[in-house]
């Protein structure tokens, strides 16, 4: 552990609007910790004050509205797993949230703390563009729905305002019977940080395709959804190809994100074209 | 007479505590007045320290700082005694320890850590294996060479010239490979007003650290204590670098005048300490058209790191397991250890071994592939037997029999019908190929040629007052099951119960040096005079006329307790004899290199995605002859684990280098397999009928009860036979570890264009 | 900045006075003298930290302990009942479930919160539930068979709702 605790503040808020104060005055959000502790027991984590969110009831549960299913940020993979709603109409989130760490990570790590961290690796944001989710933003001004394709602009950088936070994120429904195909592809079966992570979400009239791992941001790939459509494969691997920037980093090499990301739309369009 | 317990899976010594939270590992104890030690370490390869810069804003005078000066004897003892403790003027590797830090706060000790700059004026660093044989810069001795050796049976030059065989080449690299025992290393030291040290903490060998504080600082054996506590994992990793944190302890703690605690966290253990030496093998071949293996001529050289260490050991067992299990006629193998500015590599399960066995047995594949002939049919052709002579000359004295293994190996793993129906699966061509991949070998028990006369180890044995024995012996228990062995052996040479039978804790202060727990001798060559011992303290209470023949476990008990009441002591020590029939001419580098080898045959069955390229083993089969099986479960659980780690070794445990420093020193970036990686894997122990020597007449009588080594073997098979398998599946051949699936990619493109 | 941070540790109340932020590892660890929960990594890799909040499994070192105020934490020292074992450990114990025993605590934490959800996991199930505890010694499968043998040796009521 390499940090000095007496540089760190942790704030406790009396509930939701108590914490967009201390988020106004300067605090950061804390949710639960997988990613800020890391940071933390490093000696790496240049944000000193936080605000504990982890008991703001409002940031938490699954709800119904109507044809969207609305998530609490505070919302953990184990919950995203276990909801029947969730199983049953956005099977890629809970795939993306059962290969997310292990059951210890899945307890704790939340939807909103993933989604704010904004690694360009993370397992549940392509799952979430290939369903055209929203994000609901709330800051003690108000409340502000952004689509997430344009949530992530640069590396870690977000729309978000300092003052604001995640408080949910609404995702349609409707989509049960259509094909949801998930790959992430990692170092091993569990407990990985991806290489490159695969979401899409079709069939022969719609599709939605995202990327993790391949750019400094989730991308969601309008260019290689139209070509798909259009019934031109060729086209949409060679859109793929102009649409990511993959990295030689210590995970990983560049050209080996590149082929698999290749070869995983080109498995797609095999399981799309398989339905009949 | 109670059950024997040799054979029997009893209890392990120590589960109770390990299963309660009991065990104290060295980070749960805390002494009284203890402060915290902190190293601060060079960020350059190679250079000249110019100055080194204490910054501002910390209270300086709080700290202890220890530095080279501060060392009566600035190194730490170990072969050819090389390695500072501390860097004093220059630097030789990135994470190359320079000055340590005392203070209660670890906070404040980070913070002091960061604050010091230590200026280097950088020299021209060595980093490959290739770069240290080319000399592009001489960074130890005078040709970047720690050592090299000789192996020359017959005559393989002019068999590769001869006009009726094939030659295949090949060559092979393996990676370096973390050891990750779960937990880090940790040292406490306190040093008395007499200047007296103890040390206690996490370690394979004892001996060596107390050998390490008694030349660093000038000090005899009685002020040079150390203690073993409850070690999480060794596998090597603890086996030398343990002195350094020793001897950093220690100053500390002389300094300050208080015991002084260094733990090290993860990305610390990782980047600094040891790891397997990288390796690069080229192999020539000379075969017949029938398979007949006529020459092997082997190059085979390992990156050391920028100190000796134990480098030439680490050669010296890879030199002599490079032409395996095999009855070759011509055998030439130059080996050379190498010097590089990446920290020392050291001591990991197999050390040396798996490295050169990966090798010769791709290569094996490589030439059955070549003549047209099945890889098992290959092997089957040129397996050794006894009588017949190894690499260095060594007579086989075991009965093996690695082809009935391998029939058995075939047969458990369903080779031929697995094969043949993954052909026709792979040739429909779908996303998935599926291969098997085979290899077979064999380990040295103990120390090499007269390296067990060397060490010439010691084991006591006494009787308590509630009529009990306990061993004495420095060999450690980290994971693998000596505890409990040793009360095996005891219990039986006794005549007692498991029970009876306690196991002394590591102190130097209280057992006799038994020699280092590494080299697969701990059962072996220990575990035989432990029986020795056993055996002594048995025959006094006979002799002394307290215990008659037949006797219970409660008449022992009661003799042994008399006797130690009315006489004060019962107590037996033995020493190691070197087996006459060992013959070892180490100038020539001729002659029996180990009392005795185990055997194996592993067989690998992997699934290859060719849309990711990943490879996953499926099924796994490890068939082995180790002699008598002292405790099932310990000894299933040695192969399991250790084929987990050989798996990690083939497919995930990738160390990245940049600028000779390990770049993923996390366990986020460097991946070992977790639960869902592992396939099933079906163990075989092959206890040749008595472990029988025609010439002997009886059981292997070196080994109690016939046991010979067994931690180490299960390393050397797994790489070999997954690759194998993997070229099996996609018909790419991987001549290095870890076939990553970058690496398995890149293969593939390679072949393709 | 040390607040009393009230919770429960193996069903005795605790408040000690710490750093909100403060690792619950190093809270069991250095505070409460409770060293069975060990740091492999404090990255949240290795496992050999996790204990049970609520009875659901989480990685101690990645915990800030404010975030259990009012809660039950259990750890690996919870477990038996004064010299009897529960049936995990004992089924560790009797198949060679630890070998150098460091990620012991967690992997045992690790299948009990698999234990009292799924009283009869399949294979696929357990090593799932485990894969967040990483073990360098065993290769695992001994640890498999002892989390089978403890199921099978559960008593029956384990988990079910009394009338």
């Amino acid at each position: 552990m390499r940090s000095d605790l007496a540089d760190f503040e942790l704030r406790a808020p009396q509930g939701l609007a108590d914490a967009l104060a201390m988020v106004e005055a300067g605090c950061r959000p804390l949710a639960g910790g997988t990613d800020v502790m890391v940071m933390l027991s490093a000696g790496k984590l240049a944000h000193r004050r936080w605000v504990d969110l982890w008991s703001v009831g409002e940031l938490r549960g699954i709800r119904v509205e109507g044809d969207a299913v609305s998530i609490g940020a505070l919302t953990t993979y184990t919950e995203l797993r276990a909801h029947p709603v969730v199983v049953h109409d956005l099977p890629m989130l809970v795939q993306a949230a059962s290969e997310t760490g292990g059951v210890a990570i899945q307890n704790r790590g939340t939807i909103g703390g993933n989604i704010g961290n904004a690694s360009p690796a993370a397992d549940s944001p392509p799952a979430l563009l290939a369903y055209g989710a929203e994000i609901e933003l709330v800051s003690k001004r108000g409340a502000r729905r952004v689509p997430y394709d344009a949530f992530h602009t640069g590396y870690k950088q977000t729309v978000a305002a300092p003052a604001e936070i995640i408080a949910r994120v609404l995702v349609p429904r409707g989509g049960a019977d259509r094909v949801h195909f998930y790959r992430k592809v990692g170092p091993r079966r569990a407990q990985a940080i991806s290489k490159v992570c695969f979401a899409a979400c079709g069939a022969k009239d719609d599709v939605k395709i995202a990327l993790g791992g391949v750019a400094p941001v989730p991308l969601r790939c309008h260019e290689v959804e139209r070509a798909l459509l259009a019934g031109d494969i060729e086209g949409a691997v060679a859109a793929l190809g102009r649409a990511i920037a993959p990295i030689d980093d210590v995970r990983s090499s560049a050209r080996y994100r590149r082929r698999v990301a290749e070869n995983l739309l080109r498995d797609f369009q095999a399981t799309l074209a398989r339905r009949p | 007479m109670p059950v024997a317990s040799i054979g029997q899976s009893v209890p392990r010594k120590e589960a109770l505590a390990k299963v309660t939270g009991r065990a104290r590992y060295v980070d749960d104890v805390v002494l009284p007045g203890m402060i915290h030690g902190v190293t601060v370490r060079s960020a350059c390869a190679r250079g000249r320290i110019r100055a080194i810069h204490f910054g501002d804003g910390i209270p300086w005078d709080e700290i202890t700082v220890a530095t080279a000066k501060d060392l009566p004897h600035n190194v730490v003892a170990l072969i050819n005694d090389d390695q500072p403790a501390l860097a004093d003027g220059v630097v030789n590797h990135p994470e190359e320890p320079v000055l340590l830090l005392a203070h209660p706060s670890r906070a404040l000790l980070e913070k002091a850590r960061a604050a010091v700059r230590i200026e280097v004026d950088p020299l021209p660093a060595v980093l490959t294996i290739e770069d240290a044989l080319a000399k592009k810069a001489i960074v130890w001795g005078e040709d970047n060479v720690f050592k090299e050796y000789w192996i020359r049976k017959g005559d393989a030059a002019a068999a590769l010239a001869r006009g009726d065989v094939v030659v295949v080449e090949g060559e092979y690299a393996t990676g370096a490979q973390e050891q990750l025992y779960i937990e880090p290393n940790g040292m406490i030291a306190q040093v008395d007003a007499g200047g007296a040290v103890t040390v206690w903490g996490s370690m394979q060998c004892p001996y060596y650290i107390q050998k390490a504080l008694m030349k660093a600082f000038d000090v005899e054996a009685p002020q040079a204590r150390v203690v073993q506590l409850e070690t999480g994992g060794g596998f090597g990793g603890k086996e030398e670098y343990p002195s350094m944190i020793a001897l950093h302890a220690a100053l500390l703690a002389r300094k300050s005048g208080k015991p002084v605690k260094i733990v090290y966290d993860r990305a610390e253990d990782m980047a600094a300490t040891t790891k397997r030496h990288p390796s690069r093998t080229r192999h020539r071949t000379a075969v017949t058209k029938d398979g007949r293996i006529v020459a092997l001529d082997i190059d085979f050289v390992i990156d050391g790191g920028a100190y000796s260490t134990l480098s030439q050991v680490v050669l010296s067992r890879g030199c002599i397991h490079a032409a395996g299990p095999y009855d070759v006629e011509h055998v030439r193998v130059r080996a050379r250890a190498v010097a590089t500015n990446a920290p020392p590599h050291g001591a990991f399960r197999g050390f040396g071994a798996p490295q050169s066995l990966f090798a010769l047995e791709r290569h094996m594949d490589a030439v059955a592939l070549r003549l047209g002939l099945a890889p098992e049919e290959l092997r089957r052709r040129n397996f050794i037997r006894h009588g017949q002579t190894l690499s260095t000359g060594q007579v086989v004295r075991d009965d093996v029999d690695l082809a009935a293994m391998l029939d058995r190996a075939l047969a458990a793993s369903e080779w031929h019908a697995r094969r043949a129906r993954f052909a026709e699966e792979n040739a429909r061509g779908g996303p998935v190929r599926r291969g098997m991949g085979l290899a077979t070998f064999l380990h040295g028990t103990g120390f090499t040629g007269a390296g067990e006369k060397h060490l010439a180890s010691i084991v006591g044995a006494e009787g308590t007052e509630d009529g009990r024995v306990r061993v004495l012996a420095a060999s450690t228990e980290i994971g693998q099951g000596t505890n409990t062995i040793f009360a095996q052996i005891a219990a039986d040479a006794l005549g007692v119960g498991y029970d009876d039978v306690e196991i002394a804790t590591p102190d130097t202060r209280d057992v006799p040096n038994s020699g280092p727990t590494v080299a697969s001798r701990t059962c072996t060559i220990v575990g035989k005079l432990v029986e020795a011992a056993a055996a002594s303290i048995k025959a006094q209470l006979l002799a002394g006329g307290v215990l008659a023949e037949p006797y219970d476990a409660a008449a022992f008990r009661a003799a042994c307790a008399r006797f130690v009441r009315e006489r004060g002591t019962l107590r037996a020590t033995v020493q190691y004899e070197q087996p006459r029939d060992i013959q070892w001419d180490e100038e020539a580098f001729r002659g029996d290199a180990y009392g005795a080898y185990s055997w194996a045959v592993y067989v690998a069955q992997v699934a290859v995605d060719l849309r990711t390229y990943e490879a996953r083993v499926e099924d796994f089969w490890a068939v082995q002859e180790v002699g008598k099986v002292i405790h099932p479960v310990l000894a299933a659980g040695q192969i399991e684990g250790g084929v987990a780690q050989g798996i990690g070794w083939a497919l995930f445990e990738n160390v990245v280098w940049k600028d000779g420093r390990m770049a993923n020193d996390r366990m986020t970036d460097y991946i070992v397999p977790t639960s869902v990686d592992m396939p099933p894997v079906h163990v075989v122990f092959d206890e040749m009928a008595t472990g029988h020597i025609p010439s002997s007449g009886g059981p292997w009588k070196n080994g109690p009860a016939g046991a010979k080594g067994i931690g180490e073997l299960p390393m050397d098979g797994p790489a070999p036979a997954i690759v194998n398998a993997i070229a099996d599946a996609t018909g790419v051949s991987v001549t290095r570890v870890p076939a990553t699936p970058e690496a398995i990619f890149d293969a593939m493109e390679a072949a393709l264009g | 900045m040390a607040d009393r941070i009230g919770f429960r540790v193996n069903g005795q109340p605790c408040a000690p006075a710490v750093h909100p932020m403060r690792r619950l590892l190093d809270v069991l660890r250095e505070d409460l003298a409770l060293t069975g929960t060990k740091e492999g990594c404090g990255e949240g890799e290795c496992g050999a930290c996790a204990v049970l909040v609520d009875g659901q499994l989480v990685d101690s070192c990645l915990v800030p302990v404010a975030q259990v105020r009012g809660r039950e934490v259990t750890t690996v020292e919870g477990l038996a009942s004064g010299e009897k074992l529960a049936a995990i450990q004992q089924a560790f114990v009797e198949h060679g479930g630890a070998q150098c025993g460091i990620c012991t605590p967690g992997m045992i934490l690790a299948a009990k919160q698999l234990l009292d959800r799924v009283p009869r996991p399949s294979e696929a199930q357990i090593r799932e539930a485990l894969a967040g505890n990483i073990c360098r010694c065993t290769g695992y499968v001994r640890i498999f068979e002892a989390v089978v043998h403890a199921m099978e040796h559960e008593p029956a009521t384990r988990g079910a709702r009394r009338p």
